[in-house]
């Protein structure tokens, strides 16, 4: 038998729904993992101790009694650090908020507990979800279980690589420029960045609030698909949260590829993009295609201005949601400061990294009076100018095929010396963000160094059903995924 | 010859709504509450909270455009005001910039009987700030959130105002209205209407605007019409010197009664407004609209017409009545129940604001049983109480709304129309009296008095005089 903590979210649900398992096992596997893995892989910033044992005593009754009858109760999972849970710090991987316990749950934590899940603890990110590394988180550097000498991505790099190295078998994540895609296709795991509006951003750390959507991380399309069905849905706290009826687990993973019309953007093929990358993508559509789905190349447009209309909004955005950390309420003060704009000053400038700073400063900019027009509403422009692209896409397709990222995992310490290039590296998801779409990160082969490549099926809003649908349908074609090769001491 | 001068004054005046919750959480808008005891994570600003707008909230601010004769923003967002400081817990403000909810509208005020119209330029909803406290003994400076996330209304007005007295009738009508619509209470004191004065000065005849000033912290009429007054006189001044009026943000002491420079156009913040993406624009219906139109109050002028047809009202007395929605809701109420709207209007207009006056309070919070004026006054039209007695009454029903004909029995004040036991008091008061009556009956009337006087004391003044003078002259 596949060791318990590699085996997949679902299928330990059902055992334990069926009392073939008890929750305790399910923890202790990842308890034992953790506790051999984590001393080099860095994945987790902190864990929920406290209140472990009376919780599993907890879903077990509950799961007897019927009370908790999902498919994912007793289910352990790992949360990322920008996600706020009721007494468990959650710091952003920030020295801002390096003490911060929040006084309440995110409404996807929420739902999660309301699920009987169990949370083990915290993941690392980059600082405030700003980077593609985990590089940029302020207490640690969290390695790529494939290859400990590359980073896992970011900013979702603990969750990713908690998923990937059999930590947890599925955690959160949030997705603001393809901060769950990529790390995921990094690190070899599933990751899925669903519809702006499916998932209440209630109790997320705010990066850019019209781009953020939390999401699923998983070692299979159909885990991702599960703990996607658990936290989307209406929440009454969150303006933005949509209404749409959700389809349930099965209709949400079921019907294959016949007939699916999918297209192939050449732009995001191109130039910057590995070949080796490449090669491993067009080789899956083939056996896609060979599926029944009708493939096709097409020409998106626009794609030029992709990357900096996202960073211009991105940047606004978090210019403004950064402002609250203050000194004032919680959080950093700097203990130098005597005076009230001193304190600004200094507790900013002592709590927040340099990434952070260079995007709240990029952020005021194309905000002030005078360049407003110049940059922010110009971005607004591109930014409606790229959707129309993109419903024009989905007029003739169901999904559309790319890159989760130009190349595999970088090595550590090579990305932040160039942080325009870093950027320049997101130009297959932030489209997806841009325009609300949902996206799926799926496996689909290694590189020549070993190290995971990711393919990414994006879907017109609403239609997370479409792209899972076309996903699972590869995953059961690609046949099993190796597990990552690192063996852990 | 010294030139003459033109007085041009626009006001912003902020009016903060009377919902029962926030404008983007459900925490209470009560005034006075513990330090940080109406609070959540939204108004305190916390990581992860997000806010959520309070319908009512458009619909008050739709209620009152529509009053000001304005037009409607159909489709209506909220922006982001970015500043530091304490008492924002989020650092910005959420207001309304680029697409407020009413613009172009206007408000006629009447001025010594001159009619004028003062147009509006625009109306927008926003949350107001928290409170600091500087603690002088500890040498600190604290915040109290429980305001923060009030909402508030904002009322631009074009320069369209020359003089305090213009500003005043169109602050006094702006919180009639507010108070007609229930929208505000309106309290200058409390802080629940606040005006900021936009005033310039220009040469008599000249169409061009001087340079303005804009005057913050004018907790009352009296400090508004002082400050507008002395700026005034401050810029003629500098004019008159060939000096230049500095554009700036000065603040009212009210101690010292004069304004003081708090920062100049130079240091004007930049406050990066841009559309704040956590919520979602408001989009506002035809329905809704027309709603919202059938449900507009009776408006002063109206009422105060109607009171002069349908209660035979003098057009000043109606004009008072009308001042305050309450009060004539009060007066048309107990006028109804009483049958005597003129006797209602006198009792409310000569009694009861003169009791409000002396208690400094507002006819907004006169808070009586209509149907126990209407009692009093059904009374004294009856004669069983006599008026000095009616005023005690009419007190202890303003102050404790008591029940007039169940007290007026507790105190002995009902007067006595049973004519059997004033008979006897007639009759013992002639066998008392003997002489007296001998003088009167010889043609010495002045004594007539004395013998009233008699009976009123045997009766513990319980008696209607006209009955005891009647019984009188049928016995002697």
């Amino acid at each position: 038998m596949e060791k318990l903590c590699y085996m997949s979210a679902l299928e330990l649900g059902q055992k334990i729904q069926v009392g073939e398992l008890q929750v305790r096992e399910a923890v202790d596997s990842c308890l034992r993992q953790i506790a051999a893995v984590e001393s080099s892989l860095h994945a987790f910033l902190a864990r929920n101790e406290e209140g472990l044992e009376e919780r599993i005593c907890e879903v077990e009754t509950g799961i007897r009694e019927g009370r908790y009858s999902g498919p994912l109760a007793g289910v352990p999972a790992a949360v990322k650090d920008n996600i706020c849970t009721r007494g468990l710090p959650t710091t952003c991987a920030s020295k801002m908020l390096e003490h911060f316990v929040p006084t309440f749950d995110a409404e996807a934590v929420r739902r999660m507990e309301a699920e009987g899940m169990i949370l083990l603890g915290k993941t690392n990110m980059d600082e405030f979800a700003m980077g593609s590394t985990t590089e940029t988180s302020y207490f640690q550097i969290t390695v790529n279980p494939w290859n400990r000498e590359h980073v896992p991505g970011g900013s979702s790099g603990g969750s990713c690589a908690a998923v990937a190295a059999g930590e947890v078998p599925v955690a959160l994540g949030s997705d603001t420029g393809g901060s769950i895609r990529q790390p995921a296709s990094y690190c070899g795991v599933c990751g899925l960045k669903p519809t702006y509006g499916r998932v209440s951003r209630y109790g997320l750390i705010a990066y850019a609030s019209s781009l953020d959507q939390i999401g699923p991380i998983g070692r299979t399309v159909a885990d991702c698909a599960a703990l996607f069905a658990v936290i989307s849905g209406r929440d009454e706290k969150d303006s933005t949260s949509s209404g749409r009826p959700l389809e349930t687990l099965k209709e949400l993973i079921s019907g294959g590829l016949k007939g699916m019309r999918i297209g192939v953007p050449k732009e995001l093929f191109g130039e910057g993009t590995d070949e080796e990358v490449r090669k491993a993508i067009l080789d899956a559509a083939r056996s896609m295609k060979e599926q029944g789905a009708q493939m096709e190349e097409f020409s998106l447009g626009l794609t030029d201005y992709l990357i900096p209309a996202y960073y211009i909004i991105a940047c606004a955005e978090a210019s403004s949601n950064l402002e609250r950390f203050d000194g004032v309420k919680y959080g950093y003060r700097s203990p130098e400061a005597t005076e009230l704009h001193e304190m600004y000053r200094k507790s900013r400038q002592e709590g927040f990294g340099a990434e952070v700073k260079r995007r709240i400063l990029l952020g005021s900019f194309v905000l002030s009076s005078g360049y407003y027009d110049a940059y922010y509403l110009k971005a607004l422009k591109a930014k409606a100018l790229i959707k129309e692209e993109f419903d024009r896409a989905f007029e003739k397709y169901d999904c559309i095929l790319a890159p989760a990222a130009p190349s595999t995992a970088p090595k550590l310490g090579t990305s932040l010396t160039s942080p325009l290039k870093m950027y320049l590296s997101d130009i297959d998801t932030v489209a997806v963000n841009l325009c609300g779409l949902p996206a799926v990160s799926v496996p689909c082969g290694l590189d020549s160094k070993g190290l995971p490549i990711g393919m990414q099926v994006i879907g017109n809003r609403f239609q997370e059903k479409k792209i899972l649908q076309a996903a699972a349908a590869y995953e059961a074609l690609r046949g099993g995924f190796t597990r990552a090769g690192l063996e852990w001491r | 010859m010294a030139k003459q001068y033109e007085t041009v004054i626009g006001l912003e005046v902020h009016v903060e709504l009377a919902t029962a919750t926030k404008i983007f959480c459900g925490c209470s808008t009560k005034f006075g509450g513990r330090p940080n005891t109406h609070t959540c994570p939204v108004c305190t600003g916390m990581p992860g909270s997000l806010p959520v707008l309070n319908q009512k909230v458009v619909e008050y601010a739709l209620k009152l455009g529509l009053a000001l004769n304005c037009e409607i923003n159909r489709y209506c967002q909220f922006d982001r005001k970015n500043y530091f400081y304490p008492d924002n817990p989020q650092n910005y403000q959420i207001s309304q910039l680029y697409l407020p909810i009413c613009h172009d509208g206007y408000l006629e005020i009447d001025v010594s009987g001159e009619k004028k119209k003062i147009r509006i330029h625009e109306m927008h909803m926003e949350e107001d700030a928290g409170k600091l406290i500087h603690d002088e003994w500890e040498d600190c400076s604290l915040v109290d959130y429980n305001r923060s996330g009030v909402p508030l209304l904002e009322i631009v007005s074009e320069p369209d105002m020359r003089t305090a007295e213009e500003v005043i009738a169109y602050l006094e009508k702006l919180r009639m209205l507010c108070r007609y619509l229930g929208v505000s209470d309106c309290k200058l004191q409390e802080g629940s209407m606040r005006a900021d004065v936009n005033l310039s000065v220009r040469e008599a005849g000249s169409r061009g605007l001087g340079t303005r000033t804009e005057m913050k912290n004018l907790n009352s009429f009296k400090a508004i019409t002082h400050a507008i007054e002395g700026e005034r006189e401050r810029q003629i001044e500098l004019l008159a010197d060939h000096r230049q009026v500095v554009q700036e943000t000065r603040r009212w002491d009210d101690n010292k009664e004069a304004s003081y420079g708090m920062r100049s156009k130079e240091d004007a913040k930049d406050y990066r407004y841009f559309p704040d993406p956590d919520l979602q624009p408001v989009v506002i219906s035809d329905e809704w609209l027309k709603k919202l139109r059938g449900e507009q109050p009776e408006f002063q002028e109206e009422r105060r017409e109607r009171f002069q047809k349908a209660y035979g009202l003098s057009e000043y007395d109606a004009g008072i009545l009308t001042q305050s929605r309450h009060l004539a809701d009060l007066f048309e109420t107990v006028a109804d129940l009483s049958g005597f709207p003129k006797k209602t209007a006198n009792w409310l207009m000569v009694e009861g604001l003169r009791i409000l006056k002396e208690k400094g309070q507002e006819p907004e919070e006169l808070s009586f049983t209509p149907k126990h004026l209407a009692e009093l006054i059904q009374a004294v039209e009856r004669g069983e109480i006599n008026h000095a007695n009616a005023r005690l009454v009419f007190e202890q029903i303003l102050d404790a709304d008591v029940e007039p004909l169940h007290f007026m029995e507790e105190q002995g004040m009902r007067m006595v129309s049973d004519d059997g036991a004033l008979a006897a008091a007639v009759e013992e008061t002639l066998c008392e009296n003997p002489k007296v009556v001998e003088e009167y009956r010889s043609g010495k009337e002045k004594v007539f008095g004395f013998l009233v006087g008699q009976v009123m004391k045997k009766m513990m003044g319980k008696a209607d005089p006209g009955r005891v003078n009647e019984l009188l002259k049928k016995r002697l």
